[in-house]
Order: C-alpha cells, then structure tokens, then sequence
C-alpha cells in the first residue's frame, strides 16, 4: 500500500490533496509543536490523518495515542524525541481528530488502521512502537502480529491487568450487564443523530478535565482548536467549538475481552521492552500495579512505575518520558 | 464517510420483495418480509455471509404468524461500510434496530445468527420471546479466548456482499463461554417464559456447550422449539 496508490479514492468528502491539518491552533503551550508534514493513508478506503515530526530519513517512531484522544496529544513529546534523533509518526484513530468517521468500530480496525499506516510510514525499516493507553495495547498485539516490523516496544501505562477489576457476586454482575446492555444499545438507537455538544475552548477544556483530571487547563485549552473544530451555522456564525471525535463513540462499555489477554502478550515480546507505569489512580487509567507486571516481564525488560504520576504520563512528565525513551533506545541498539 | 452501497442488481432484486430500510447509526439495514400475518413475528436471522433467504425456509413455515428476515451489516441488501470494523455486538445492534421496529418478536438464528440471537436475547429480554438456534455459517466465530494476533489482508476490490471484512473479522470474533453464560443468565432473569433457549444445532463450538448446560435452555428440533414459542401471548 502506498500513499499516492490510494490517495485518489479514499475520502471522497476530503479533497485528495488537501493534507491532514497541521496549522498551529492558535493557543500556546511550552515545548509543544505541530508536526512538520501530514497525509492521508487508505485503510480499507477509510482515510486516516497521519502525522509526522522530523527529518524523513531518520529513524522511525510509531506512537499510537489512547482512547479519546489524537496526534496532537503528542506535540510536546514528539519534538524532544526529535530532539534525540528520532523521526516521529502517530496518526489519528478512526473516528478521532481528523481521521475518518466510520460506520463501524472495533480493537481489530484499529490494528488494521495502525498496520496501515507502518506499512506506508516506513514500508522496509522496522521501526519502534509506542503506545499510551489503548494505544500501548494495540502495539503489544501489533508486536505478535507484525514482529518483523519492530525494533523495539515502548509501552507508556498501557497493560491492563485483571487483578485491579473488582470481583462482583453474580447477582450483581448481572445486574449491572444488564444496565449495560440496554445503556449501550439505547445509545446505539440515537447514534444516528448524535452530536458533541458545543461551547467555547474554555468550556470544552473544563469538560475534558474531567477525565484527565492531572492536566492543566491551559494544555486542554491547547488542544482543543487542534482535535476540535469550530461549528459554523448556515449563515456563518460561530457557534463554539466541538471535538472532532465521533459521537458513536462511548466511554466504557462491555464485550468478551478480558484485560488479561493484553497483559498475557508482554512476556513473549522478543524485543527490547521499555514499561512506563503511573501510580497515580485515574478513572482513564487500569489500576496496574508493578506485581501485576513483573512477572510477566520479556526478556528484555526495563520497567519504571512513577510514583505521583497519573496515567498521562508522557504529558505529565514529557522529558523523564523522553529520557527513558531515549536512553533505552541507546542502551539496547 | 460515505459508503459502499450493494451492486444495483442486488438492489433491485431486493426490492422485488417486501423490504423495509431501518437505520442504525451510519449503516441502513435491510429487514425483509418474507410472509404476512397475524400476531407475534418471528425473526430470521442469517449465517455469517449468507442473507435473508427468497422464500420462507421449511423449517420456519409452521410458524402461525408473520415471518421476517433481517439482512445483517455488510451482508444481503444492508450497507457495506468502509473500512471494516465489525463485532458480535454491533450486529446485535442490528436486531435491536429491527425489534424497534417490529415489536416483541421469537427468533431463529443460524450460524453467526443463532449467537447473535443469544446476544440480543440478553440484551433485549423484553423484546424476545424465545430464540431457537441451529446449524450454519460462523456458528464457531474465533473460539473461547484469543488466538496468535493476525491482521488480516483483506481485498477491498471485491466489496461484496457479503463485505470481506465482515468475513474476515466475524469468524475470529471471541466467544468465551463465561460471556455467553452472561447473556442465558440475563435471559433467564427477566424472560416471561422457563425455557425461552432452544438449541437445535448439532454442532456445538464451547459457548453453545457452555449454554447447553444451563437452566432454561433446551435441546431440541428446530419445529419442536419453534412450537414452544407460537402462543401468541
């Protein structure tokens, strides 16, 4: 798959070269820096925003952002990698920031998606994989299913551990699936007309808050002209601002996965692994503690779990992430 | 995002017959009456690949009242979406979307529908009275836990239906047998009727021999379960 193969026909609602955006905001934050070019790639036609920062020719960093969030999120910590050398590519998942909105989602489109996007950011050169979050689980499975594509792991607070979900008497189990269910399957019959609510960059990065409880307001202030757009009526008024995330998409939810399975990939991972867990407890965040990793360590292992650290650990501490990235990637050539 | 829509042959040979165009989400679904009549429907839910059949299959004809066949995403006269991105319970979605429309219903699934049956049973017990499930394609799905993670090539130049993706991710798709156990125990808790599961499959993949083994649940011929849910209360 090649960008200019598939660039013609897969956005039929985006002009073929009109590139993913990458203007500054209009907020500023310290160390952040938009990325130095984007393009689209096709994944199974669905257009997906991909972002680089860097020199073309140096070697490759794939980072994949968690749940909720988009490339912009690693605007602070793409440039210090940069700094150390490093070509940095993240991309915005199906339904977040500029990425296509799809009729369907699901943990296996998004490998794909990701899979996508390594093959045409760097067709020959193995690269290192980085995740946050859900981000870090889509690239311990990516490990197993594309192993000739990676150098190394990086895994930023994303290995979900099943000994931190609370065990439930059956009685109560059912209950609170049922309320599931029909929650999720109500949201499902009122998707179609679905919209995020609007409102000012204020109002949305107070709203954002509440669910990175640890950042500032003026990083999410930062964001939210980069993952949001402003909602224009029909005679050109502004009417706020809005994330451009799709509203089909729900925070939670149920389905056959258990947690363990993605803890349950680390110890075959046959690369360098680098682990970066914050202690802090977060409702975004697993609850994983270093017991529950330890013994499922590969065989090349380093491991930090930060004390005082929520699970936005490379916002929260960009340079100590930096550096044990960079450091890691030296010690372990 | 626009869509892949189905050849227009298969469209047109689609509306020959009696379709309603129900919506869920970004994808329109097709929901086809197959036979008029009085009283509770009962709902066919297909294989993984194949779609709502022409006529009425033999097995269903002693059914007394109306009979309909839902055409899942991706497969039949229903939307193609881009990209892919299918899962058990986005086609149980799918049915829920057509329960909106038809009211309380029995159900006959086969195959990837018999557990897509089971799923909607449990998520909607107020709307299901009965599910028979039986033998057919995606019966298995991908087994009870994670196999070597595999991304799969899919050719995008022949869209379908049935949509590749749908094929290539729904017969992977995880069914552990504690998650299936869920949806009998939420069938059972609020179901109107004792035995409201009638397995009549002869295959039985982990989750199906895991359902077999609880309360309310029972082994039978298609006919003989179908008959235990026509009273039309």
């Amino acid at each position: 798959m090649s960008v200019s193969d598939h660039s013609p026909d897969i956005a039929p609602d985006i002009a073929p070269d009109l590139s993913p955006d990458i203007a500054p905001g209009g907020r500023s934050f310290p160390g952040a820096r938009r990325p130095d070019r984007s393009y689209w790639v096709s994944s199974g036609g669905l257009p997906i925003a991909t972002y680089e920062w860097g020199a073309p020719d140096a070697p490759p960093v794939a980072m994949a952002h968690g749940g909720f969030d988009f490339a912009g999120t690693f605007d602070v910590l793409a440039p210090m990698l940069v700094a150390g050398g490093r070509r940095v590519i993240s991309w915005d998942a199906r339904g977040h920031g500029s990425s296509g909105h799809a009729e369907l989602y699901s943990w296996n489109a998004d490998l794909r998606d990701a899979a996508a996007v390594i093959d045409v950011a760097s067709p020959d050169e193995p690269m290192v994989f980085f995740g946050h979050s859900k981000g870090g689980g889509m690239m311990l499975d990516l490990a197993h299913a594309l192993p000739h594509r990676l150098t190394h792991l990086v895994n930023i607070d994303g290995l979900p551990s099943k000994n931190n979900w609370p065990d439930l008497a059956d009685h109560e189990r059912t209950k609170m699936l049922r309320g599931e269910l029909e929650g999720w399957l109500d949201h499902r019959r009122e998707v179609a007309a679905a919209q995020r609510h609007p409102g000012t960059i204020e109002e949305l990065a107070a709203r954002r808050m509440r669910m990175n409880p640890r950042l500032t307001q003026e990083w999410l202030e930062y964001l939210v002209p980069i993952g949001g757009e402003q909602v224009v009526d029909g005679e050109g008024v502004s009417g706020g601002w809005r994330w451009r995330l799709d509203a089909a998409l729900r925070f939670g939810g149920f389905g056959p996965w258990r947690p363990e399975w993605s803890m349950q990939r680390l110890p075959g991972i046959g690369v360098p692994v680098l682990g970066v867990l914050g202690l802090e407890n977060e409702m975004m965040g697993w609850g994983t503690k270093p017991a529950d990793v330890i013994p499922n360590s590969p065989p090349v292992f380093r491991f930090e779990a930060l004390e005082g650290v929520g699970h936005f650990v490379h916002i929260e501490q960009p340079e100590v992430v930096a550096g044990f990235v960079l450091e890691f990637l030296e010690a372990n050539p | 995002m626009s869509t892949v829509e189905p050849p227009a042959a298969h469209e047109a040979q689609a509306s020959s017959r009696n379709v309603i165009r129900l919506t869920h989400g970004k994808v329109r679904i097709a929901l086809h009456l197959l036979r008029e009549g009085w009283g509770r429907p009962l709902l066919l839910l297909h294989g993984l690949g194949e779609c709502t059949p022409s006529n009425v299959p033999a097995l269903a004809e002693p059914w007394p009242g109306p009979i309909y066949g839902l055409d899942f995403t991706g497969h039949g006269s229903s939307t193609i979406p881009t990209g892919g991105g299918y899962t058990a319970e986005i086609l149980m979605a799918d049915v829920d979307a057509a329960l909106r429309h038809l009211g309380k219903a029995t159900i006959l699934g086969r195959g990837l529908g018999a557990y897509i049956a089971l799923l909607i049973a449990g998520g909607r017990p107020s709307l299901v009275r009965g599910i028979v499930l039986t033998d057919g394609p995606g019966l298995v799905g991908g087994g009870i836990r994670p196999g070597t993670t595999h991304v799969p090539t899919v050719d995008t130049h022949r869209p379908g239906p049935p949509d590749p993706h749908a094929m290539a991710e729904l017969s992977r798709d995880v069914r552990p047998t504690d998650y299936a156990i869920e949806y009998v125990r939420q069938i059972m808790q609020w179901s109107e009727l004792d035995t409201p599961i009638a397995v009549a499959a002869v295959v039985r993949p982990e989750w199906l021999a895991a359902v077999v083994g609880e309360v309310g649940v029972i082994e039978c011929p298609v006919a003989d379960g179908l008959a235990l849910f026509t009273d039309q209360t």
